[in-house]
């Protein structure tokens, strides 16, 4: 099911397909098959949603208005995007206006190039970053490490999942996966520190004291960031930590790589959005730190601030009124906490930059529907993405959308169309377009099940891709008599007559 | 009231003593049930797999069918949820404004079974008895889409002798998702697997829903793991009105085949 890259997307993601990367997700450990085994994987991941679940809920209904924070959300969301344009022209002139340098990639190879570009003046040996998932969709780590730059993650989380040479697994909290042991481990084997102990304090005193030292010494930090305020030219960035604030004040340089989406057209649209951000993200009513600048004021932090302004596949999907909603995403993660297929999984089955529910739908539109095809798929359709979500992105209602693209692209060739689950489905449609069709094919069925039915009356095994159901579950045979043949055998008779309460009896 | 039965396909072929158990509450409560042995599907699977197109000849054939039915009553939350979430815009994306007229005609006289009962009739009680301890399954659709929120509840909590448990984590998906579950079987039963430990630490005799659906992916687990928790719609519980109508002997470990009504 996979088509060659686009050019720009991430080269160490999206190798295989959702299935298969859950199923090793899964069955980590041994037992097995043993379902009710849970991998320390999957504890790590259904402990830490759980707990950030908790307290979503308990800060979110602490606002009656929170529905009505939604609606404004989605619809100041929804209005920016229907006018994209004339807001990044905008914010391009108010930030330009403050001493700020705003640079357009059309994609991720473009965005690399301006980065390295602008550091070459400074030829800097380190830079400092803090958490950013345009970094990541654009792989800048790899390619400062090719050109001799060591990219230090300031993000506590980040800085464990760089240390500990792994990949995020969620884009709020990235080393959700790991334990506090296994932290320690990766600390104390990496900042030379075996006398550490897990427990938390100890940790984040390890790592404040590394980082300190990188903070004072770094002249060039890379960001993200979660908002751009097109009547102000401003940036905004909310974290919880103070790393952030680190970097955005002590370096000579500061590069910023927003994706276009993130633009905002008021200062004051900010009012939502620091509401229902932090609570939907971490359970907090505010974040600890917001900061919130333009360009470059004499005598306060960096002298030097560039913005760059990434498409790398957004306007491909601004252009789809169908999914374009998927870019209202303020990135909170709020939809993969509440997610019953990440709480098994965790983040890295999705083989993805962004995993999740929002995942499932950004990173298969980002490479154009090229790539990533099975990731539409890996949600049951429940629902609890859309309820969480800030911005009313009507998760389900779009992967349905994205499903029925993948369906088209799959019967538009020859090995597509003759496979089976096309058959199937065709042939299941061509049933159920009438009644006496439909009840001859369960007549048809209820007599060739015969030598599927255990002595039990259900079914315990079946061939083919049915057989991912048998794996685990029995499947009822059918009754000898469907609904319609009851009602034909005893109600057709009298079709006139008023029924007594007892005829629906056997 | 005159109304009209639309069972589900799943239903009609594998669980017909829940349509059964339908007609048995509506008649009892003095209303004529008719049922158009010509409906087959709502189309909500072809539709959800991403068969967008094959879905639209399904979904035609529904709407006609039923488009002079007086009341439309359905015992599967995720059929009425496909047709009030998706109907209006799979007309829309087949550029059909005959077909769009007609959905907005007929949305509003659909119905889920225990919808119908406590928002449209308003009846809560159904003079039913039912002696077990029983936990209720919150189906997506019926919780996310439909809102049912407390009705099931309320139903239940009227029942003579029924043992209502709670349920952990209710509101999470049991993992069944229609095709997901054989796309993506794996995860697919590690979700099972979480919903069946919250039923069996429920200490519940009996799980129920307002969609088999569900019910027979939760009951698939239990069925293989040889517990004795059995799974039976909202309606059959409803239909009961003395303990022999719906037998649960020990030794029988399979729900559908035991809810046969008996005289």
């Amino acid at each position: 099911m996979t088509a060659p890259r686009t050019p720009g997307s991430a080269p160490h993601w999206n190798r295989r397909d959702f299935p298969d990367a859950a199923r090793e997700a899964l069955a980590a450990q041994p037992p097995r098959d043993d379902l009710f085994h849970h991998s320390q994987t999957r504890k790590n991941v259904r402990h830490a949603t759980d707990v950030i679940q908790a307290k979503r809920n308990a800060v979110v209904a602490e606002l009656p208005e929170w529905q009505s924070l939604r609606a404004a959300g989605a619809a100041i969301r929804a209005h920016t995007l229907e006018h994209l344009d004339h807001y990044l022209v905008q914010f391009e002139a108010n930030c330009t206006r403050h001493g700020g340098h705003v640079h357009w990639a059309s994609d991720a190879a473009e965005a690399r190039r301006l980065v390295l570009q602008i550091l070459a003046p400074h030829a800097p040996r380190e830079v400092i970053k803090i958490k950013t998932m345009t970094s990541e969709e654009i792989a800048l780590n790899a390619c400062l490490e090719e050109h001799g730059i060591h990219p230090v993650e300031t993000d506590l989380a980040e800085l464990i999942v760089q240390m500990g040479a792994d990949r995020p697994s969620h884009f709020v909290v990235p080393a959700l996966h790991k334990s506090r042991g296994q932290i320690r481990d990766i600390f104390a084997r990496e900042m030379h520190r075996p006398d550490l102990t897990d427990s938390p304090q100890q940790l984040a005193a390890a790592a404040r004291t590394y980082l300190r030292q990188k903070f004072l010494s770094t002249r060039v930090a890379i960001s993200g960031a979660n908002f751009l305020l097109a009547d102000t030219g401003g940036v905004a960035i909310v974290e919880s930590e103070g790393n952030g604030r680190m970097c955005l004040t002590l370096p000579e340089v500061l590069v910023s790589i927003v994706g276009i989406e993130k633009v905002l057209p008021r200062f004051q649209d900010l009012e939502v959005f620091l509401q229902t951000l932090p609570r939907s993200a971490t359970g907090e009513r505010m974040n600890p730190y917001n900061s919130i600048w333009s360009g470059t004021p004499v005598g306060d932090g960096p002298k030097e601030f560039h913005v760059i302004l990434l498409d790398n596949g957004r306007s491909p999907i601004l252009a789809d009124p169908e999914s374009r909603q998927t870019l209202r995403c303020i990135r909170c993660a709020a939809c993969l906490n509440a997610c019953p297929v990440y709480h098994q999984t965790g983040g890295h089955a999705y083989e993805s930059v962004y995993a999740g529910p929002i995942g499932a739908i950004l990173t298969p539109q980002l490479h154009s529907m090229h790539d990533a095809q099975s990731l539409p798929y890996a949600s049951s359709l429940c629902g609890a993405c859309y309820e969480v979500c800030p911005v009313q992105i009507n998760i389900p209602e779009v992967l349905i959308h994205l499903r029925g693209k993948v369906v088209e692209q799959q019967q538009s060739t020859l090995a597509g169309s003759l496979s089976l689950w096309n058959i199937a489905m065709k042939s299941a449609a061509h049933l159920m377009k009438d009644g006496s069709r439909l009840n001859a094919a369960v007549h048809l069925a209820q007599t060739a099940q015969k030598v599927l039915v255990s002595r039990n009356g259900f079914i315990e095994w079946l061939p083919g891709m049915l057989g991912g159901w048998t794996k685990t579950r029995d499947l009822p045979a059918l009754p000898a008599e469907s609904f319609r043949d009851w009602w034909r055998r005893t109600r057709s008779a009298h079709p006139s007559a008023p029924a007594s309460s007892e005829s629906a009896r056997d | 009231m005159r109304i009209s039965l639309f069972i589900a396909c799943y239903n009609d072929a594998l669980f017909p003593h829940t349509g059964k158990a339908v007609v048995r509450v509506l008649e009892r409560l003095g209303h004529t049930v008719d049922f158009r042995p010509e409906q087959t599907c709502c189309g909500q699977m072809h539709w959800n797999t991403g068969y967008l197109r094959e879905a639209l000849p399904i979904l035609r054939h529904f709407v006609r069918l039923f488009a002079d039915a007086e009341t439309i009553v359905v015992p599967s939350s995720s059929c009425v949820a496909m047709m009030r979430d998706h109907y209006l815009k799979a007309a829309q994306m087949d550029r059909d404004p005959a077909l769009e007229r007609e959905v907005r005609a007929l949305l509003p006289r659909i119905f889920e079974f225990s919808e119908f009962l406590v928002r449209r009739l308003q009846i809560d009680d159904l003079g039913a008895r039912f002696t077990h301890k029983v936990a209720y399954h919150p189906s997506c659709h019926s919780a996310r889409s439909l809102h049912l929120d407390e009705i099931p509840l309320r139903l239940l909590r009227r029942v003579r002798g029924l043992d209502l448990v709670p349920l952990a984590n209710s509101q999470e998906c049991c993992g069944f998702g229609g095709t997901f579950a054989i796309k993506n079987a794996d995860v697919s039963s590690a979700m099972l697997a979480d919903k069946v430990r919250c039923v069996l630490n429920s200490g519940a005799e009996v799980l129920t829903a307002v969609d088999n659906s569900c019910l027979m992916h939760i009951y698939g687990s239990l069925h293989r793991q040889r517990t004795f928790v059995r799974a039976v719609h909202l309606a059959e519980i409803l239909a009961c009105t003395d303990d022999a109508d719906l037998r649960l002997a020990p030794d029988q470990h399979y729900a559908f085949a035991s809810s046969e009504f008996s005289r």
